[in-house]
């Protein structure tokens, strides 16, 4: 149908970040989570404003991507700065806006929490920008394997994951015919009161579950045809190769969180 | 195993869907060679996609037995029987697994345990084989019906299957994915070392087969060879089976006094007899 239709954010592409084995993606961005939160000077931030910046810039994916990813938390990341700046009252008085003070530690204070925010979304976007769903499943199967000593569903968990990105495209192909036949016998989605749109879209979901249900049998029958019985003695096409890559931008990483802990206060 | 034994054999197999329930099946026997092109047809609801279940062990039969390549179709045999037994159904869309064809054509060998390698090499020479190696990292929603269609019969020949059932698998299609589907079929035939069991209500896609069982009310009705069928039109039309154009011209030329010996299955067919007539009489 139409080819803007991509599931999630990812900007194909082969930079060293594509590259990269998903597993070690992940595992960087989880650490990344927690260091953002030992940085406590102007160097320390400094350290990982650079890592992001840099990692952003090899990935090749272009601004405008990673803006767009941007664009739902700018208000969170504003609203964080000010009101830093109204509670805040440490240090000088930098400047008065009516009868209001603003303290240099309030500024200090705003700005180094709405940059840990903004390091974090920066980061974890640029997984999902270089990152297909479906590699994301895998590193997560893989991941979750030890789970499975405690009978934790891992490759079933995944086999899920991959149907749903499979039939996500083909669903949202669904609503759009539905809604388009509904539509042309005059239902009205946009428009009108908001009990009425509800109604509205009632028959548009009553056809999509029915047909939902329906492709969840037959693909059961197709599958256990095709032979799956669960997960055991099962091989699989997609591998994850670990590579000299991931060892080198390991090594990278702990040089910048070595790099966090001396320069932090 | 002996080499005339047969590759499928119902025995007096038949099936209802609950104790309750009316026999979808009545006492079904008949067999299909190695290498044979078998084609069934029948009306709505006459039972032909139940056979299909039966064969590879979706379903069991309440009464008779049903053997596949010498194993008898229970329990403790379905996945070695599902080796043997391939099937491609009606809707393109909801067989098909993968999020890209590769993934989709690689799932059944997956899960028969193939290695990574042999995969590899397999995916190659099916997707050679159906046409589609331009296509392997595809989504399915960016494919036709009957591109879908040639993947999953692809899939199911990766784990190299003695017989693959097609159970209406161009229904959805249009005529000219139908035609594509067909093609490629018969080419494989022609080239591999598969059984074919096409289910249909188009006569117009039996015509290649070796022959055809057709099925009403849940008996097997006829069993014969598609041109001695196409000179029984009005028995069919009686069960319910639309006659091809051609089938129907055949006879209306023959009513006119026109000597046509050979039952026609196509327009060449019809051509010739009507163009080397003259030299007969
Ligand atoms: N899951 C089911 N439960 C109960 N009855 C069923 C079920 N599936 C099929 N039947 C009934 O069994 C009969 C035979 O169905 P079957 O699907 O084998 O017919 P068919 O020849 O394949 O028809 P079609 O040409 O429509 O595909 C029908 O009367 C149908 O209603
Ligand atoms: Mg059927």
């Amino acid at each position: 149908m139409n080819n803007a239709m991509v599931i999630g954010q990812y900007v194909p592409g082969n930079s060293v970040v594509h590259r990269l084995d998903p597993r070690t993606k992940i595992t960087i961005i989880f650490i990344f989570v927690f260091v953002v939160f030992l940085a406590n000077n102007v160097w320390s931030y400094t350290i990982l404003t650079v890592f992001a910046l840099l990692s952003m810039i090899t990935s090749r994916v272009p601004l405008r991507f990673v803006l767009k990813g941007l664009t739902p938390v700018w208000f969170l990341i504003i609203f964080t700065f000010l009101l830093h700046v109204i509670i805040t009252k440490e240090g000088d008085v930098v400047f008065e806006i009516f009868t209001f003070q603003v303290y240099s530690g309030g500024l200090i204070q705003g700005f180094a929490i709405s940059m840990r925010f903004f390091l974090l979304i920066l980061v974890t976007s640029l997984l999902t920008l270089t990152t297909t769903p479906i590699e994301i499943t895998d590193a997560i199967e893989s991941m979750l394997q030890p789970l499975k000593k405690v009978k934790f569903p891992v490759h079933e968990l995944a086999l899920m994951m991959s149907i749903s990105l499979r039939f996500i495209p083909t669903l949202l192909q669904e609503t759009d015919k539905i809604s388009k036949a509904q539509a042309s016998r005059g239902v009205d989605f946009r428009t009108g009161k908001l009990k009425d749109r509800i109604q509205a879209v009632v028959p548009l979901l009553v056809p999509l579950f029915v047909s939902a249900f329906k492709r969840a049998e037959e693909l059961a029958m197709a599958m256990e045809a095709r032979g799956y019985q669960g997960g055991e003695g099962r091989t699989k096409l997609r591998e994850l190769k670990f590579t000299k890559l991931d060892v080198g931008i390991y090594i990278l990483f702990i040089f910048v969180i070595l790099g966090l802990f001396f320069t932090r206060n | 195993m002996s080499s005339n034994e047969k590759l499928v054999e119902f025995r007096n197999v038949s099936f209802r869907y609950g104790a309750e329930q009316p026999w979808v099946l009545k006492n079904c026997s008949f067999e299909i060679d190695r290498e044979e092109w078998v084609a069934i047809i029948g009306h709505n609801g006459s039972g032909k996609s139940t056979i299909a279940k039966l064969m590879n062990g979706l379903l069991f039969p309440q009464e008779g037995e049903i053997y596949v390549a010498g194993k008898k179709v229970q329990e403790d045999t379905i996945w070695d029987v599902r080796k043997d037994v391939g099937m491609v159904f009606q809707n393109p869309d909801n067989q098909f697994v993968g999020t890209t064809v590769q993934d989709d054509v690689a799932f059944g060998m997956e899960n028969r345990g193939f290695p990574r390698e042999e995969m590899l090499q397999r995916l190659d020479d099916v997707l050679h084989a159906v046409g589609m190696v331009d296509y392997r990292l595809t989504e399915p929603h960016r494919l036709s019906g009957g591109q879908k269609q040639r993947i999953a019969i692809a899939s199911v020949l990766a784990v190299s299957p003695k017989v693959l059932i097609l159970d209406e698998a161009t229904a959805m299609l249009d005529p000219r994915g139908r035609r594509d589907i067909m093609q490629t079929v018969a080419h494989l035939q022609a080239n591999k070392d598969v059984s074919l069991l096409t289910i249909t209500h188009d006569l117009q896609e039996i015509v290649q087969a070796d022959r055809v069982i057709v099925m009403n009310e849940g008996q097997v009705w006829d069993e014969s060879h598609p041109r001695e069928l196409f000179s029984k039109q009005d028995d069919l039309l009686a069960i319910g089976l639309d006659v091809p154009f051609i089938a129907s011209l055949a006879k209306a030329l023959k009513q006119t006094g026109i000597p046509i010996t050979k039952e026609p299955l196509n327009h060449e067919e019809l051509l010739e007899e009507l163009w080397t007539l003259h030299s007969r009489t």
